[in-house]
């Protein structure tokens, strides 16, 4: 099967500034692809090659077999969905869906049927005469994926599309876009800065950083096996413990504990153990640890989440978060309590930089 | 603070605030209303007055005598001519002044400052003395006639004509088109030009359905600027224009000051001040909405 994009080589320079940097990148059809990473890290200017806005300095970009590398934005099959939406303020609903089949000469009648129904497919029936100004951010929100989706675009580009919405209107759209997605069977490429929205939605994550593609995996990959230092810590919260590796299946922490971790580093490496808090257990310390590894530490303070607890352990030369749910009947530890911090075999990832 | 007390003092409170608002605006009011206001409807009522066989005006026996001569040939050719190379002026600056303004505003920081100041240098002298320049420029044995004689044009005639009168009014109301223009272009916001071009607009579609309609305050904003003073114009006229091409500017002076027949001047400047009103209105109406 051909992939909707396939990025080769690809380099973009502004001036003197490095944007993206050398990346290889395939985006398989129907896929639901996220690229993830810090502002700056050139995620947005990898959307904007793929749509045209930007042309890359280096490197091949195919859409679906086609090399399109410096082909102006409207001779693409793909759309966008703007991160301000860049909805037309001089035209009505009706005209900012209908715009795209317009400017391709796409018969008045048939313009108009295939606009509305666009509109009704993201629930805004009735709305058409209204202007931009006249529409709620969640509303505009809709009318921009409407307007680029009318168009019947190959793969649609999304540039943080939720980014401007509060918190419960953004969940609502996560789903909405997730089942959109499925139902249209179109790549959706999707541009956030939201480890939590990019693992839940997706299909498959990109992380970049500083213009470099550090990885590429489903969100399950990713979070499980990340594949450095970075990604560890930039996708959900995770404790790194510093050591060195000492051989295949050890890892030397930073005060001589010697702890079972599977690793392909070379022995003397410097690395870094990713234990994520909701993996960690709390112990008291008279009870050895069974297989796994057990360091000392003293609970320095307890945050109350609701729905779980968040212990802080003070180590004897760090700190870190320990996550526990918030069951009834459970022992709750206090500060200055000596616990022993134990995790299962294989609940740990070994990253380096 | 009781819940009664509330709004009593928020409209004392409203009211404070409005009059200082009035009590600082006072000298300008008094300014506007005694130079602006009081000549202007001098000038009307003097519109519907009589001329005397002595040359003074009588104020009794009011009559649209002076409204009626407006018909007359003369005058009629005057006003059309006058609103003719207005309009073919703002024409000419719109034409000039939108591809730069466009190029203006896209260029960095520094490049459009430095521009801005090259656009705004000719207002550092004298009018007068700028539309002499030209006329030394067009003149017989001037440097423009020169050149094409030169270049086997022949020699070049346009000095007294009209446009002459053209010239001297494109180069000296460029500058207020060129500013709005900028002023509406450079504010647009360019993820618009973007989303145009992604959604499958060609460049000339995007400058047809969302560039152009966005900078149309712009638009406006300038051609009422530059068309409402070469309506009136008088000082270029005078000067560049010649004894044959007669503009309203120039009739009006010589109703006033030769024919000493101040109705019909009064009552021309009446209808050019309608004309520059509506002109007004529009750019409210049209410009102010979407400004």
């Amino acid at each position: 099967m051909t992939a909707a994009v396939e990025i080769t080589g690809v380099t973009k320079r502004f001036d003197d500034v490095v944007a993206v940097d050398d990346i290889d990148l395939t985006i398989a059809d129907g896929e639901f692809f996220a690229m993830l990473g810090p502002s700056g890290c050139g995620k947005t200017t990898t959307l904007r090659m793929i749509a045209g806005l930007e042309f890359p300095t280096e490197g091949s970009l195919q859409i679906f077999g086609e090399e399109v590398g410096t082909l102006p934005p409207n001779k693409r099959p793909v759309n966008t969905v703007f991160q301000n939406y860049a909805l037309f303020p001089h035209m009505n609903l009706l005209e900012n869906v209908g715009f795209g089949l317009k400017m391709k000469g796409v018969a008045k009648q048939e313009a108009t049927q295939r606009a509305l129904a666009a509109i009704e497919l993201v629930q805004l029936g009735g709305m058409e005469k209204r202007r931009p100004n006249q529409l709620s951010g969640g509303q505009q929100q809709r009318v921009a994926l409407a307007r680029a989706l009318v168009n019947e675009p190959k793969v649609l580009l999304l540039d943080e599309p939720l980014g401007a919405l509060d918190l419960k209107l953004r969940q609502e759209m996560q789903g909405e876009l997730k089942s959109l997605q499925r139902d249209l069977g179109v790549s959706f490429v999707f541009v956030t800065h939201d480890q939590e929205e990019a693992l839940t939605m997706s299909d498959r994550i990109a992380v970049m950083d500083q213009g470099k593609l550090l990885q590429v995996g489903t969100p399950e990959e990713i979070y499980e096996r990340p594949a450095n230092r970075f990604v560890a810590d930039f996708i959900g919260q995770t404790n790194l413990l510093e050591g060195t590796v000492a051989d295949a299946m050890t890892v030397v922490l930073e005060n001589g504990t010697r702890v079972a971790a599977a690793s392909d580093h070379a022995a003397g490496t410097k690395v870094a153990l990713s234990l994520r808090p909701e993996r960690a257990k709390l112990a008291p310390r008279d009870i050895a640890p069974s297989d796994g590894a057990g360091i000392d530490g003293t609970v320095a303070g307890i945050t109350y989440l609701g729905n779980a607890l968040v212990y802080r352990v003070a180590l004897d030369w760090m700190e870190v978060e320990v996550r526990d749910e918030n069951r009834p009947n459970a022992d709750r530890l206090t500060a200055g309590d000596a616990v022993r911090v134990t995790w299962e075999p294989g609940a740990v990832a070994v990253v380096a930089e | 603070m009781t819940a009664a007390a509330t709004p009593e003092f928020e409209v004392a409170n409203e009211r404070n605030k409005r009059r200082r608002g009035l009590l600082m605006a006072l000298p300008a009011y008094v300014y506007l209303i005694l130079f602006f206001a009081l000549p202007l409807i001098i000038v009307v009522v003097y519109s519907f007055a009589t001329r005397n066989r002595f040359g003074g005006t009588d104020l009794s026996g009011w009559n649209l005598e002076a409204y009626a001569k407006l018909g007359e040939p003369i005058v009629r050719d005057i006003l059309f001519r006058s609103l003719w190379l207005a309009i073919i002026t703002t024409v000419i600056c719109l034409l000039f002044a939108y591809p730069f303004a466009y190029f203006l505003a896209t260029r960095s920081q520094v490049v459009r400052n430095l521009m801005l100041v090259f656009v705004m240098i000719p207002f550092w002298s004298n009018f007068l003395v700028r539309n002499y320049a030209w006329r030394v420029l067009l003149g017989n044995d001037g440097p423009v006639s020169r050149l094409t004689e030169t270049i086997g044009l022949g020699e070049t005639t346009i000095l007294f004509t009209p446009t002459a009168v053209v010239l001297g009014l494109v180069y000296g109301f460029l500058p207020f088109m060129i500013l709005p223009l900028y002023a509406s272009i450079e504010r647009m916001d360019w993820s618009l030009i973007e989303a145009s071009r992604d959604l499958g607009a060609t460049g000339l579609q995007t400058f047809r359905s969302v560039t152009f309609p966005l900078s149309l305050p712009g638009v406006i904003a300038g051609s009422i600027l530059v068309f409402i003073p070469s309506l009136g114009a008088y000082v270029t006229p005078e000067i560049l224009g010649g004894a044959k091409t007669t503009l309203l500017g120039s009739y009006i002076v010589t109703q006033f000051l030769t024919a000493r027949n101040w109705p019909v001047g009064a009552s021309v400047s009446t209808v050019l001040m309608v004309v520059m009103l509506a002109a007004t209105l529009v750019y409210f109406r049209k410009g102010g909405r979407t400004l």
